[in-house]
């Protein structure tokens, strides 16, 4: 694949948005869909395997404006059906269409708290872009409009003009919200509460606030300094905000109805206690849950050599295990820490990858090996425990498993051996022990997962919960979705 | 809720070379913490590293917390040239299961070096539960015997011994502990805390008499919330994790040679930044010495 540099794909921008400007009379459908997609300006592959900034540049304003006017408008507006949070599509494309890069991003606000995180990190292409009518005429979901790329950039615009109305609050209740947690689904949840001039406080485990925004996806897919506008705007709307305040150890949870004075508790606490194997050699040294060497990489800011005194393991041959966005993220942070060799190990086929499109695209782009319908079977160590190869086994499809997917099929006697130097073990996440353990009455299911109803509230009076912890392993959008259900029905029963 | 916790440092305390105690302000910690928690500790939220620490005393009253600590990586050294009135920027607790408490009978409590430190609030809770207790101290050499008096108040017998003979016992830690338990009757519980090779070797000392043993183990965390995984440990063949399941496990089951190997895991790396640290105070001193 070759890079096209951002400024030829601004040059090709100008040039037809230029003969666009000069008509008089309105675009047809057909004339709409005749405009080429416009493709993401990204940062060379070659230059960004060594460095941890941004990988997609994100469109300029000619780009934003002429993907825009790729919107057919369809009157039944299938996209907003793909959409979790039901955000009004084809009227911010018009706005950005004619230009109005802020209005359309007031727009996307009325629904959507986030749309600089969800501009970036939202699998549009399984959402509103997968029911795009534009996308259906040209047989292909790549040719659907960048939906995402222009939520994006009205959403950058207006951060970066300073022009970011800050909400209206109502005036003040007296009633109080403890929101656990400081990831998508709690920040929907403070805000949404704190505009009904209830008083939020937010606790945090770690020492910085935004959940997997901060620690688990890393610095080249979604920066840092844009999370941390999102809980700058909490903090300038009242929100109070504990970090290093674990509900569960420094504080029960109820304890805060019983005796702290809330009204009411949103948990939000995400999807943390990674899965293992269960082969042998998982424990050696060299090997990693995806979630400890994201964490080490991006929160502990373990790529700053030198500055960091958190370690990571950055040379020789890396294998991650799995095929998700984690196995996405952790195989391209090894890249950036200079190790030889990254591979990817699937046990199916790259059809069946759960991993957005673009990771996968970005990930070869940068170098990443895969290795599909393959599994490791058994870890080696060397005389000092470390992990120095893995057996592996390859794999065929069989007939589809309840997951729809076909499913993997070990091929008897095909073990072989691959050297290995650091093993990362990507293949999800079982929910949190901590709240459940020290909560008497909160039910969860088997796997530990929150049971809340339709309103978002738990098995106890006044707890809610929502994200993660509700869903298993999701994506941003569909905690936002949830957190916002779970702040309406907080909200409803304040009202009272 | 009263407000933010400060984690300002009310005492400090250079107990022997490496060994100091300091009592942090920390009111939510110290009222809810119980014996066999620990905490995490970070000095620079940008840059600073996490590093879990155990709790040797608490007081609610006064809202604090004690720790006692070697310094022997590069956050622990900074931690010790911290002053009273300085604050930690993260201090997050109380973390790890609590100590099963109750009246077992006798319990032998052995604590190696710094490891009498966790032991103490243990000791303490097992002794207000109504047992006996006989309580183990060992160090490599007097100067580094630490809490003698607090432990000495707590046991019912009190057994101390040196590796260089220089005070009590010439002796490792196993050597009464074997003694004990060949008594009749046998002791009903052995707790051992201490460096992970004192605590596989105390495990073993007590097998062959069916003393069950109880160890607390300190493993490299980042979290300490059971995120991350890599303070697992192997436990009787499954992978534990010390932070949410721990830190107390049954030594009987603990692989601790796998154990010791995670702790070597980042030694080269450490090694290089804490030359660079001893480094850093040299270049400090020499400053200091010429202004």
């Amino acid at each position: 694949m070759s890079h096209v540099t951002p400024e030829s794909l601004t040059e090709a921008a100008c040039k037809v948005l230029d003969t666009i400007q000069k008509r008089t009379t309105p675009l047809t459908p057909k004339e709409r869909l005749s405009i080429p997609a416009q493709e993401m300006p990204t940062q060379d592959p070659a230059v960004r395997r060594r460095n941890v900034k941004e990988v997609a540049l994100g469109y300029t304003p000619e780009q934003a404006q002429l993907e825009s006017l790729r919107c057919l408008q369809c009157k039944n507006a299938p996209c907003i059906q793909g959409c979790p949070v039901r955000i009004d599509i084809p009227g911010f494309l018009k706005a950005a269409a004619e230009g109005d890069f802020l209005g359309a991003c007031g727009i996307i606000k009325k629904n959507s708290l986030l749309p600089s995180v969800c501009g970036r990190v939202c699998p549009q292409e399984v959402q509103c872009q997968e029911n795009c009518t534009v996308g259906k005429a040209l047989k292909s979901v790549d040719k659907a409009v960048s939906i995402g790329r222009v939520e994006r950039y009205v959403a950058d615009l207006e951060r970066e003009s300073g022009k970011t109305q800050p909400p209206v609050i109502k005036p003040e209740t007296g009633k109080k919200v403890a929101v656990i947690g400081t990831g998508p689904a709690s920040i929907t949840v403070a805000a949404d509460v704190r505009r009904e001039g209830h008083k939020v406080v937010m606790f945090e485990a770690f020492h910085k606030p935004g959940g997997v925004l901060v620690y688990g996806i890393p610095e080249f897919r979604l920066p840092k300094s844009i999370v941390q506008a999102e809980i700058d705007a909490l903090t300038r709307m009242g929100v109070e905000l504990h970090t290093n305040f674990v509900i569960g150890r420094t504080r029960k949870l109820m304890a805060l109805l019983d005796e702290d004075g809330f009204d009411a508790v949103f948990i939000g606490t995400g999807a943390g206690l990674p899965k293992f194997m269960n082969m042998e050699g998982e424990n050696l040294v060299g090997v990693f849950s995806a979630n400890e060497y994201l964490t080490r990489a991006n929160l502990m800011k373990a790529y700053d050599f030198g500055k960091a005194d958190t370690p990571i393991y950055r040379t020789g041959k890396v294998a991650v295990l799995g095929g998700g966005n984690v196995a996405m993220d952790a195989a391209r942070t090894a890249v950036r820490l200079g190790a030889e060799e990254v591979h990817i190990i699937y046990r199916r086929t790259e059809v069946e990858m759960p991993a957005r499109v673009e990771e996968i695209a970005h990930a070869k782009e940068e170098g990443v090996i895969f290795h599909l319908l393959e599994n490791a079977k058994r870890l080696i160590g060397d005389e000092n425990g470390c992990v120095k190869a893995m057996e592996c086994l390859r794999y065929e499809l069989g007939e589809p498993d309840a997951s729809g997917r076909r499913r993997p099929v070990e091929i008897k006697g095909s073990e072989f051996i691959r050297d290995v130097g650091t093993v990362i073990i990507a293949i999800g996440n079982d929910s949190n022990p901590l709240i459940p353990r020290t909560t008497d009455g909160l039910k969860t299911t088997k796997w530990g997962n929150i049971i809340v109803d339709d309103n978002g509230k738990t098995s106890l009076d006044r707890i809610f919960a929502g994200g993660d912890i509700v869903l298993g392993a999701a994506t941003v959008i569909l905690a936002m979705g949830e957190g916002r259900r779970a702040a309406t029905s907080i909200n409803a029963l304040l009202e009272v | 809720m009263e407000g933010r916790t400060v984690n300002t440092i009310l005492l400090r305390k250079q107990l022997s070379d490496d060994v100091y105690l300091m009592r942090i302000n920390a009111p939510h910690i110290a009222r809810e913490r119980l014996p066999g928690q620990f905490i995490i500790v970070q000095l620079d939220n940008e840059y600073g590293e996490r590093i879990p620490l155990t709790i040797a005393d608490a007081d609610p009253v006064e809202g604090s917390v004690t720790i006692i600590f070697q310094a022997v990586g590069k956050t622990t050294h900074n931690l010790a040239e911290k002053q009273v009135g300085d604050t930690i920027q993260s201090v997050l607790g109380p973390l790890g299961q609590p100590t099963h408490i109750e009246k077992f009978g006798t319990v032998v409590c052995v604590g190696g070096g710094i490891g009498v430190a966790p032991l103490h609030p243990i000791v303490k809770g097992m002794k207000a539960a109504g047992n006996r207790i006989i309580v183990i101290v060992g160090a490599r050499t007097r100067s580094l015997v630490i809490l003698e008096e607090e432990m000495r108040a707590l046991a019912d017998e009190f057994i101390v011994c040196t590796d260089d003979g220089s005070y009590g016992r010439k002796a490792l830690v196993t050597e009464p502990l074997k003694e004990v338990c060949g008594r009749v009757p046998k002791p009903n519980l052995a707790v051992a805390i201490g460096p992970p090779i004192m605590m596989k070797f105390c495990a073993e000392s007590t097998r062959p008499f069916g003393v069950p043993t109880m160890v607390s183990l300190n493993t490299i965390m980042i979290d300490g919330t059971g995120m991350c995984g890599g303070c697992r440990v192997t436990v009787g063949g499954q992978t534990k994790f010390v932070c949410v399941d721990g830190p107390e496990f049954d030594g009987h089951k603990v692989d601790f040679d796998n154990m010791m190997q995670r702790l070597k895991a980042y030694r080269k790396l450490e090694d290089h930044a804490h030359n660079q640290c001893h480094l850093d105070a040299e270049i400090r001193e020499k400053e200091r010495s010429r202004s």
